[in-house]
C-alpha cells in the first residue's frame, strides 16, 4: 500500500519502499543508503544487490540539481492525453543522485535549458494523488 | 572461425495496418525465408518466436508453430523489447553451437494495428519501470528526445542534421516495396511536421507496424548443402543499460557501444572494415548516436556524417539504404529481423537497386527500449 496514490497513473500499488510516499506526504524527498556498502538509492529500493540485504536507512534528496537534459512532451500517452504538452527531465543532486520527474508548469518553455538549477519538490495532484516535480529555486 | 550460416531470410510487407491475423503474418516471412532452401518444416529443429505481444494473442509462439508446421519441434518466446529477433539470432546461435540443434528458425512477428496510438504509446511506455518513469509519462519518443537535447546542448547538433537522417532513409525508401512509407521527403516537411516530443517532430519519428520477419539459420556443413551463398554468423555483441532515471549519459547509448565492442572483437575487424550496416533508426537521433556508438564516427560527430553524406550508398559506409525503421515502419518484434534480412541480401549480392558494390562484411545494429538493449551483429558473406 502506497504507491496507489503515486504518481499521475500508478500501475505499482505494493512496494518494501512504501515509506517513500510517507515522507513525500510530510513534503520530503527521501533516496535509501544501504547500511553496509553506504550505496545510495534513488529511486529507493530496500534490497541491496551488492550485498544481498535490506537494511537501508532514508536519506534525504537535498539541495540544488542541475538538469542532465529533458524534453517536452506534445502527444501524451493513455492518461496523459490532458496533460499534453508536459515537460520530463533528469537532473544531478548532491550526493551523486539523479532525479527523474516532471518540470513544473510554473518554468516558462522558453527558460528550460540543460545546465539550469533546480530543485524538487513534492507536489499534489488531483484525486489525492501525490508526485514530485522540478521547480525553480 | 564462422562455423554458423543463415539460410534464408524473409519478412512480410510492413504495413500500418495488415488487415491478417499474426499467424498470416508470420507465414508470409516463413515462406520467404523458406525459398529456394532444399529442406522440409521437419528438419527445422526449433522455432524461436520474437515478440512484445501487441495483438491479443498471449504466448504466440504455439499458434504460430503449429500454423508453420513446425510441431512437434520445441518452440518458445523472446521479448526483449525492439531488440526481441536479433536477440532470438542470438539465441538459435547458441542453440545450434551447443549441438542442440542443427537447424532454427527466429521469427519476428508484431501486429500493432489493433491497438490506437495512444494505447500503444502506453504500453509502449510501460517497458519503463512502472513506478519510477511511465508514471511520470515517459514515452518511447520522449525518451529519444532527452538523448537529442543532451546530443545538441553538447555538441551543437541541430534538428536540421537530425531530419537530414530521414532525408536519406526516405530517399531509400522508394526502392523498397516492403516499406510502410514509399515517398522521398524534403528536409522542410521534416523540420514543419508536427511536434511529437520535442526536438522530435513526427518525422523525426518511426511509426508503429505489422509485420512479421523470419531468419534461418543452419550449422555450417548443412549451411553449405542447402543454399547457394549461406551468409556466415562473425560476431556477435549484447549487453544492457539502466533505465532512463539512473542514466549517467544521454549523448550515446552505452550498451550499444559495449555490444559494438563485443562484436567486433569475435568477428576480429573494426568498424573500417564494415561495409555496409542497418542501424536502429526509430529516430532520427538514434541513427545518429549509432553512426558514433559504432565508431563509424568520433563522438560528437556523428552529425557530420549525414551532412557529407558518407552514409549514403556512395559514401563511405552506406547505412540503412532499405529505409531503415523511419520509413518501413517499426512492427517491434520483427524489426531486428527485417535489418538482418536487408543485410544478407547485400552480402548475397542481392539487393537490387541499392547493392553495395563487393559488399563482404556487414554489421546489424538493433537496439531495444531507450538504449535498454542492445545487439550488435556481424555477418560476413
Amino acid at each position: 500500500m502506497g504507491f496507489e496514490k503515486f504518481g499521475v497513473v500508478s500501475h505499482m500499488k505494493e512496494s518494501k519502499a512504501e515509506d517513500f510516499v510517507t515522507y513525500l506526504e510530510q513534503g520530503k524527498i527521501m533516496a535509501t543508503k544501504c547500511k553496509s556498502c553506504s550505496h545510495i538509492y534513488f529511486p529507493p529500493q530496500i534490497d541491496c544487490p551488492s550485498c544481498l540485504t535490506a537494511d537501508v536507512e532514508w536519506i534525504e534528496v537535498e539541495g540544488n540539481g542541475e538538469l542532465m537534459t529533458y524534453s517536452t512532451v506534445n502527444y501524451g500517452p493513455q492518461g496523459f492525453e490532458d496533460k499534453a504538452p508536459y515537460t520530463i527531465a533528469l537532473a544531478k543532486f548532491p550526493k551523486g543522485i539523479n532525479v527523474f520527474a516532471a518540470l513544473s508548469r510554473d518554468i516558462k518553455e522558453s527558460d528550460i535549458k540543460v545546465g539550469m538549477t533546480v530543485r524538487v519538490v513534492p507536489v499534489k495532484l488531483p484525486q489525492g494523488k501525490i508526485s514530485f516535480e522540478f521547480q525553480a529555486p | 572461425m564462422e562455423d554458423i550460416g543463415i539460410v534464408g531470410v524473409g519478412q512480410s510487407n510492413f504495413s500500418r495496418r495488415c488487415s491478417i491475423s499474426i499467424k498470416e503474418l508470420a507465414f508470409e516471412a516463413f515462406k520467404e525465408a523458406m525459398d529456394g532452401l532444399e529442406i522440409a518444416n521437419k528438419d527445422i529443429g526449433a522455432s524461436i518466436i520474437c515478440s512484445s505481444l501487441y495483438d491479443k494473442q498471449r504466448s504466440a509462439e504455439n499458434p504460430i508453430a503449429e500454423y508453420l508446421g513446425l510441431n512437434p519441434r520445441p518452440t518458445f518466446l523472446i521479448e526483449n523489447a525492439c531488440a526481441a529477433s536479433s536477440t532470438g539470432l542470438r539465441v538459435a546461435w547458441s542453440l545450434i553451437k551447443s549441438g542442440l540443434h542443427k537447424i532454427v528458425a527466429v521469427v519476428g512477428i508484431e501486429k500493432m494495428s489493433g491497438q490506437t496510438s495512444r494505447e500503444a504509446a502506453e504500453m509502449m511506455g510501460r517497458a519503463y519501470d512502472i513506478t519510477w518513469e511511465s508514471s511520470f509519462g515517459l514515452t518511447m519518443p520522449a525518451g529519444y528526445a532527452m538523448h537529442a537535447r543532451a546530443h545538441m546542448a553538447k555538441y551543437a547538433t541541430t534538428e536540421e542534421q537530425l531530419a537530414k537522417v530521414r532525408v536519406k532513409n526516405s530517399y531509400y525508401s522508394v526502392k523498397n516495396p516492403k516499406a510502410a512509407y514509399q515517398k522521398a521527403l524534403s528536409l522542410e516537411e521534416i523540420l514543419d511536421s508536427m511536434p511529437v516530443s520535442l526536438p522530435l517532430k513526427m518525422l523525426d519519428c518511426c511509426a508503429n507496424a505489422d509485420g512479421a520477419s523470419c531468419i534461418i539459420l543452419a550449422e555450417g556443413d548443412i549451411a553449405k548443402e542447402i543454399t547457394r551463398i549461406p551468409i556466415w554468423i562473425s560476431g556477435l555483441g549484447a549487453a544492457s543499460n539502466t533505465g532512463v532515471a539512473r542514466r549517467e549519459s544521454f549523448t550515446s547509448l552505452v550498451c550499444a557501444k559495449e555490444a559494438a565492442n563485443q562484436a567486433y572483437s569475435m568477428a576480429g575487424v573494426d568498424p573500417r572494415d564494415i561495409d555496409v550496416a542497418e542501424v536502429h533508426d526509430c529516430f532520427t537521433i538514434a541513427e545518429i548516436m549509432a553512426y558514433e556508438d559504432l565508431g563509424f564516427a568520433k563522438q560528437g560527430e556523428g552529425p557530420r556524417l549525414i551532412e557529407e553524406r558518407e552514409t549514403y550508398l556512395e559514401g563511405k559506409i552506406p547505412v540503412n539504404v532499405d529505409g531503415g525503421l523511419l520509413c518501413k515502419g517499426h512492427p517491434i518484434g520483427a524489426t531486428g529481423g527485417s535489418q538482418i534480412r536487408t543485410i544478407v541480401m547485400q552480402l548475397r549480392g542481392e539487393a537490387g537497386e541499392v547493392q553495395v558494390k563487393d559488399a563482404e562484411i556487414g554489421l546489424v545494429h538493433n537496439i531495444g527500449g531507450i538504449g535498454h538493449y542492445a545487439n550488435v551483429t556481424i555477418l560476413r558473406r
